[in-house]
């Protein structure tokens, strides 16, 4: 009896403390991400700078290659960007950008100063192609493997460590993959 | 934007007088203020001239393109249901976000589509997951967020039965432990503080053994 009334509480205390630490390490901005494992969505975009032209993803099949997300407006885009040009100098893998929810005056100012790491960068001035990704803000990045997959999704800004880490073994995982 | 070199020594006045200076220091002081507060003003309007200062909200439809009212209800009650991404404790028809803006708009084109709830909601759930549903679904992930609750209820009520039965014993066999119990109140104060015979000889008696 009187070890069940001292139990009690410390197990309800275990239990809550448990919740807590947890709690502590997880960021409820960041969603599970619904697209990994599925098929990357369709879209026909015109390009940023020759609007007379379109783009589709259809023009990668085959090939491993990363959708960033980006606009002008976006401060921490500004924070990765010195690694996408450095991981375009090496042409590991072709970068496609998405400028999301921008003009595309302000998205050509933009790459005019910072870089332009991209083999293509499509306008997506109303967004809509963003949310058929699940996009939910800028930066984010996804994977695409040769099958059309996507394979990987980072959302905020790439950091040196998850390019080292995560990033650049997977690519070369999935390029080596038939 | 000119800078206010209030306390530089070029525009400190050399003045013959302490007060004078004091003065004039004070002045600066309510002009340095005036202009910051006319920054505040002005700085805001002049942002979007100087450089986009959010996510660009293409000119939209929103809300003004469904004309049947059966529709129009089906979309009040959707926006209502799914979550803002980015405020994430606002319903799409609550939030102000750009995000929430471009989301109704994809709301507002699949209804006129002529897409089910069903289908919006799954079209959604499958880019944002679950948590773009205010209700969440009764699935094998959310057993314990569904039920928990009523568990945690049962585990109490049976707590508090397990600890109630062992209790009533221990009162049934107490009635000598209740004898000792009607002699305690006399010590206190709803007792009048009266002090008995029995009391003064018990006091003496105990003063006695040292």
């Amino acid at each position: 009896m009187k070890i069940f009334k001292f139990l009690l509480p410390a197990l309800l205390f275990a239990v809550i403390s448990l919740f807590l630490y947890k709690g502590l390490s997880q960021n409820p901005r960041d969603l599970p991400s619904a697209l990994i494992g599925k098929p990357a969505p369709s879209f026909t975009l015109p390009v940023l700078g020759q609007e007379s032209q379109q783009w589709s993803p259809t023009e990668l099949a085959g090939k491993v290659w990363l959708l960033n997300v980006w606009g002008s407006w976006c401060a921490a885009c500004q924070v990765e960007h010195p690694l996408l040009n450095d991981l375009a100098k090496t042409g590991t893998v072709p970068i496609i950008g998405l400028a999301w929810k921008d003009k595309p005056a302000a998205s050509i100012a933009w790459l005019k100063r910072f870089g332009d790491p991209y083999q293509v960068v499509v306008s997506d001035i109303d967004g809509r192609a963003g949310i058929d990704w699940g996009v939910y803000g800028a930066p984010e990045t996804f994977v695409v493997d040769k099958q059309g997959i996507i394979r990987f999704k980072h959302v905020g800004p790439i950091t040196p460590e998850l390019m080292q880490t995560k990033l650049m073994p997977l690519l070369r995982q999935l390029q080596t993959a038939s | 934007m000119t800078r206010l070199p209030i306390n530089s020594p070029a525009t400190r006045p050399v003045a013959s007088t302490r007060s004078f200076a004091a003065a004039l220091q004070a002045i600066a002081g309510a002009r340095a203020f005036a202009v910051a507060l006319l920054l505040c003003i002005a700085l805001p309007a002049a942002a979007p001239a100087l450089a986009q200062s959010g996510p660009y909200v293409a000119p939209g439809t929103t809300e003004t393109l469904i004309k049947d009212p059966a529709d129009k209800a089906r979309y009040d009650k959707l926006a209502q249901e799914l979550r803002c991404l980015v405020c994430q404790n606002q319903t799409l028809a609550d939030s102000d976000a750009s995000l929430a803006i471009d989301l109704r708009r994809q709301l507002e084109s699949m209804i006129i589509d002529g897409r089910s709830d069903d289908e919006i909601k799954a079209y959604l759930v499958a880019r944002y997951g679950d948590f773009v549903l205010y209700r969440p679904p009764m699935q094998s992930n959310t057993w314990l967020l569904w039920f928990g609750p009523f568990a945690m209820l049962a585990i109490g009520i049976v707590i508090w039965f397990g600890l109630h039965r062992r209790r009533k014993p221990a009162g049934a066999d107490g009635a000598g432990v209740a004898g000792v119990r009607t002699v305690t109140p006399r010590s206190t104060p709803e007792g009048g503080g009266a002090t008995t015979a029995a009391d003064l000889e018990r006091v003496s008696k105990l003063l006695d053994r040292d």
